[in-house]
């Protein structure tokens, strides 16, 4: 219709009798179609009855099928019958009858119903009855038609939840070994794929681990592209001419400097202009705050300037001669601690910046402040490398004696904590003059006995952990914003496999089915992004509800396990009061911040060698290594330490303190 | 609650009459009546007249009803008691051993008849009645994008609403969205107050959250009442607040209820002596776990030394279904009193009611160590927990 018709005067009555004879009678009658296609999709009593008693008349020696096979395959049968309906027998002298029938029989032993009697018998003859060969042909073809499983439950479902229950035998809770086999529990019998929906307190996720595998296909559609691409290839092809990518968190008690030593070291490198730098010079000076002018680079918020402390993790990047690096800015103050997780789950590397004025150090590094909580919190999540910064030295003259006394104490904790003394190198600095940042040290006083390397040497030194880009998909969600344009963003990083544009990803624990439209990693469009990249993610398909913080991404081939309880083996810190069955505990596992409940204590544990010291003990106190049941009232996205050692950590705190780190060891 | 009439002879049997006045008296009605009880009171049932020609009508008639109660339905949420069970009086509309369904009501009196009534029903009567008990508090626990909207009152912990809101994270030149997704979520926050708080009720309103949360959440609150002109929260500012918690989860509310200047506020609310006393048996463990035990095998044979100094039970324990457990359950807080221990009955609304329950329900501190239990190896602790689990309301 055009646009341009006046609707306003029109005649209507006159407008439609045109269409009354198109409405009033079907549109097929206008188009004729020929006997043949008509018999495609007309039903003819007459055929299906003349195949059958061909059928059955030349093979007078077919096995009866076991009563089993029928009910379960049903459904495959059904299709296999369409296609065998109007297939009739070839003429065959009797000798080769025999052959084929033999033929047939031996095949449909092996692949059952799932494949056409048409499609056997042509094979066979095509490869002139040899088994071997027919049945390689057969069931190559079906595996590259679709990965549908050949096994088919073979009990019905409420059944099926028995078996499954008494098959999963408890592995005994005596020997935890975390180097046990990847599917040590995996459950025998085949189930049925059990919808995507989220499970209930008791009734834990139906789809076990091993299963997933081969049901997914069935339940996730994916493209053929993204099911078969080559994850290393594709990432040796993209990023072969690229610096390699690092993510630092820098950590630290409150007020040791973090946010100035950053913002300083990103100005010193470029990555700050003159013009934005002036702009926070002259701001800061009218609150009376220059010192804290370097801060403001990475502390963006009104809240966060206005009280000079760094609230959320800040994050920019800067780039050295071999790589690009990812700066996450921890905040430093105690209730903030949540946040500092959530960046340090991303993180490869840390810097520990401790401040070494008489009484800050102090305070800082005795019980209760964070220099200590923030260092073991990093090495219980993974981070390896660890570069201590004695910063604002130039408060105590650069004193050597007090860099040393500073460094002794700290070397025996970080060893008791767990970092190796090779991974952690020790540096003296001032971030708010900039001594010794970028360039080797100036400062008479500092040269005289320091001649190491200056902050930037040592974070160009930092090496770069293993990337497991060939695991399937996981990306946790740290971030959840409106973007430009439509639908809406996620960010985080990935922490195994890679993303393309156009794939179709998991969401979260309700598993809904989303559309990668785009990505971006620093405010450039990739096409795919690889484990441990920090990107942004715009979804289609899914509603931004069922989205939330400390989700997780993951590939539909290989979902993710979604359960409301765990088993994890845990190290206790030091406690104020000991952790009992039914001690509710906040559970931080990657940005996912949960309320919990202890509520099984299986075994307590030697810290060293592991073996079980007591079972069921009545509580845990500090210092104390064991083996808990944790239940969540949400169902959650989690993994087995075992299986993915990024996605198998957990941290348990209460009001505020961290009491607990752990691993996962099984997931009911 | 009002008691109106009460007739229990020496054998214990007997009824009593009660008239629950406001939402939380259905908690106690709830905790009251056992199954097996008989429940007589007035409700509207739909009656079915056939006539002489066979044409039927039907009315829905008021009439007083007693019945034998089978069914206990306790909305937590809405406070609404619904008693199921058969009529054992009959009257003019219905026939002996018809269902029917009793709601009980705010200000209609009730007849409860128990074959036994035993000192904790008793006791439970007596603490419903007490009007100085009634005092309430109204608590938000937040965190950026999470609070909880509760509302504390002598036996139960209600959350009124929650709300969760995922406000971006501030990143490289897009703070805008940052900052407007915390006003939505303050917003909300206020709305949600506004809505479930009645402030000529309670008493104060603590605004609990980590960090700065919680200041700038006031600030934000009466600037808007300022500029929208919301009376009852200009009016009632004194009421508010500010409390640190360490997240904004329910159960920090634990938290909130031990910082000294509340207790100072609220002293004698059940809530917090309940929080107290939970945090001394935690205490008590961790210093000298001998003189500490919680599950119902451990406790019970403490008791059977006179070993317990306060005991700490919660009372989902006693709203079992089975008799003999509940009388074992009675025979213990007897026992114990008798010994001159102290008994600490926990509501299980409450949040450190929900972790007693956790911790099977049953947790006593003893005057003297008895390292001997700790040393009886047993497999069946979780006896206590089983018998807590299924009665749990929540």
């Amino acid at each position: 219709m055009s646009r341009h018709r006046i609707v306003r005067t029109m005649d209507y009555k006159d407008e439609y009798d045109g269409y009354d004879d198109v409405y009033g009678h079907s549109v097929d009658d206008d188009h004729c179609i020929s006997p043949t296609d008509a018999q495609q999709w007309l039903y003819d009593r007459e055929r299906g009855r003349q195949s059958i008693s061909t059928f059955i008349s030349k093979n007078k020696d077919i096995k009866e099928e076991g009563e089993h096979d029928e009910d379960a395959e049903d459904e495959a049968y059904e299709k296999a019958r369409r296609d065998s309906e109007s297939f009739q027998m070839p003429e065959l002298n009797e000798m080769d009858q025999a052959k084929l029938s033999s033929c047939v029989d031996e095949v449909r032993s092996v692949v059952g119903d799932t494949v056409s009697e048409r499609r056997i018998v042509e094979t066979s003859m095509k490869f002139d009855y040899d088994i071997q060969k027919i049945l390689d042909e057969i069931l190559n073809g079906e595996t590259k038609k679709s990965a549908k499983p050949t096994l088919r439950p073979k009990v019905p479902v409420p059944i099926a939840a028995t078996t499954v229950k008494s098959a999963s035998k408890p592995p005994p809770p005596a020997k935890i070994s975390l180097k046990e086999p990847r599917r040590g529990f995996e459950i025998a019998s085949p189930k049925l794929p059990s919808s995507p929906v989220v499970s209930g307190r008791n009734s834990p996720v139906e789809v076990g681990e091993g299963d997933l595998s081969r049901t997914s296909a069935s339940l996730f559609k994916v493209s053929k592209d993204q099911s078969q691409r080559n994850a290393q290839q594709l990432y040796e092809k993209e990023r072969a001419d690229q610096k390699s990518h690092i993510h630092m968190i820098v950590i630290g008690h409150v007020d040791a400097g973090k946010s100035t030593l950053m913002g300083h070291l990103l100005y010193d490198t470029g990555n700050v202009s003159q013009r934005v730098m002036h702009k926070h010079e002259q701001e800061s000076k009218k609150l009376g705050k220059q010192s804290f002018m370097y801060a403001w680079v990475l502390d963006e918020t009104g809240e966060e300037r206005a009280r000079g402390i760094t609230m959320d993790v800040g994050q920019s990047r800067i780039e050295t001669k071999t790589k690009i690096v990812t700066l996450l800015d921890a905040p430093g103050h105690k209730d903030f601690i949540p946040n500092m997780i959530s960046g340090a789950t991303q993180a490869d590397v840390a810097l520990l910046v401790v401040d070494a004025t008489r009484g800050e150090f102090e305070s800082g590094f005795e019980l209760g402040g964070q220099t200590r909580e923030h260092a073991i919190l990093v090495r219980s999540l993974g981070v390896n490398q660890l570069g201590v910064v004695i910063n604002k030295l130039d408060t105590v003259g650069w004193s050597q004696q007090r860099f040393t006394e500073i460094v002794t104490k700290l070397k025996s904790f970080l060893k008791q904590a767990g970092f190796k003394e090779s991974d952690v190198s020790f540096t003296p600095c001032s971030g708010l003059t900039g001594e010794n940042l970028t360039k080797t040290a100036q400062e008479a006083a500092l040269t005289s006995w320091y001649s190491g390397r200056h902050l930037l040497d040592v974070i160009e030194n930092f090496k770069i952990p293993e990337r497991a880009i060939d695991r399937p998909l996981r990306m946790s969600v740290s971030d959840i914003y409106k973007g430009t344009g439509s639908g809406f963003c996620i960010s985080g990083r990935v922490e195994t496999g890679m993303i393309c544009v156009n794939d179709k990803v998991l969401v979260g624990a309700s598993r809904e089915q989303a559309q990668v439209k785009s990505l971006t990693m620093d405010e450039f469009t990739q096409t795919s992004v690889f484990a441990g990249d920090q990107i942004s993610v715009t979804l289609a398909g899914v509603d931004i509800n069922n989205i939330t913080v400390g989700c997780i991404i993951s590939d539909p081939q290989t979902p993710i396990p979604v359960t409301t309880r765990f088993q994890a083996r845990i190290i206790v810190f030091s406690v104020k009061v000991p952790i009992t069955m039914g001690y509710p505990v906040l559970l931080h596992h990657q940005s996912l911040i949960e309320p919990a409940v202890v509520c099984k204590l299986t075994a307590s544990i030697h810290k060293s060698t592991g073996e079980v010291v007591k079972k069921k003990p009545r509580c845990l106190g500090s210092n104390s290594c064991a083996l808990v049941e944790l239940e969540t009232s949400r169902p959650i996205c989690i993994e087995r330490y075992a299986d993915f050692k990024e996605l198998g950590r957990i941290m348990l705190r209460v009001a505020g303190v961290t009491i607990a780190a752990g691993m996962v060891t099984k997931i009911r | 609650m009002k008691l109106l009439g009460k007739y229990v002879d020496k054998g214990m049997q007997g009824n009593v009459t009660l008239m629950p006045e406001e939402s939380e008296d259905m908690w106690h009605a709830y905790n009251l009546i056992a199954e097996g009880d008989s429940v007589r009171s007035t409700t509207i049932r739909k009656v079915q007249n056939e006539t002489a020609t066979g044409s039927s009508t039907s009315s829905r008639v008021r009439t007083t009803l007693t019945i034998a109660v089978e069914t206990i339905d306790f909305d937590t949420q809405a406070c609404v008691l619904r008693l199921k069970g058969r009529n054992i009086e009959e009257n003019q509309y219905v026939k002996m051993g018809a269902y029917h369904t009793l709601d009980l009501e705010l200000n209609r009196k009730f007849e409860l008849r128990k074959p036994e009534w035993d000192t904790i029903a008793l006791e439970r009567i007596e603490m419903a009645c007490d009007p100085t008990q009634s005092a309430d508090v109204a608590a938000v626990v937040m965190q950026e994008g999470l609070a909880h909207v509760c509302l504390i009152t002598a036996s139960m912990t209600l959350v009124r609403s929650k709300i969760e809101v995922s406000i971006p994270r501030k990143r490289k030149g897009s703070v805008q969205q940052h900052e407007k997704g915390l006003a939505k979520f303050y917003e909300q926050v206020m709305q949600s107050i506004l809505r479930h708080v009645n402030f000529d009720v309670v008493k104060c309103v603590l605004i609990a959250s980590p960090g700065f949360v919680r200041d700038q959440f006031h600030d934000y609150m009466f600037q808007q009442a300022v500029k929208m002109d919301y009376k009852l929260l200009l009016d009632n500012k004194s009421k508010f607040m500010l409390v640190h918690a360490s997240s904004g989860f329910k159960h920090s509310l634990k938290e909130v209820l031990q910082e000294p200047a509340v207790v100072a506020k609220i002293s004698d609310t059940k809530a917090a002596g309940e929080v107290k006393a939970l945090e001394q048996f935690y205490m008590m463990l961790q210093c000298e776990p001998a003189k500490a035990f919680y599950g119902k095998k451990h406790v019970l044979r403490a008791s059977e030394s006179q070993a317990i100094e306060t005991l700490l039970i919660s009372d989902n324990l006693f709203r079992c279904q089975d008799v003999n457990l509940r009388k074992e359950y009675v025979s213990l807080v007897e026992s114990v009193r008798d010994a001159g221990g102290e008994v600490k009955i926990f509501s299980s609304m409450h949040i450190s009611g929900e972790q007693l329950a956790q911790l099977t329900g049953v947790a006593a501190l003893l005057r003297f160590p008895m390292p001997e239990l700790e040393d009886s190896d047993d497999d069946d602790d979780e006896d206590g927990a089983a018998g807590g689990d299924d009665s749990d309301s929540d």
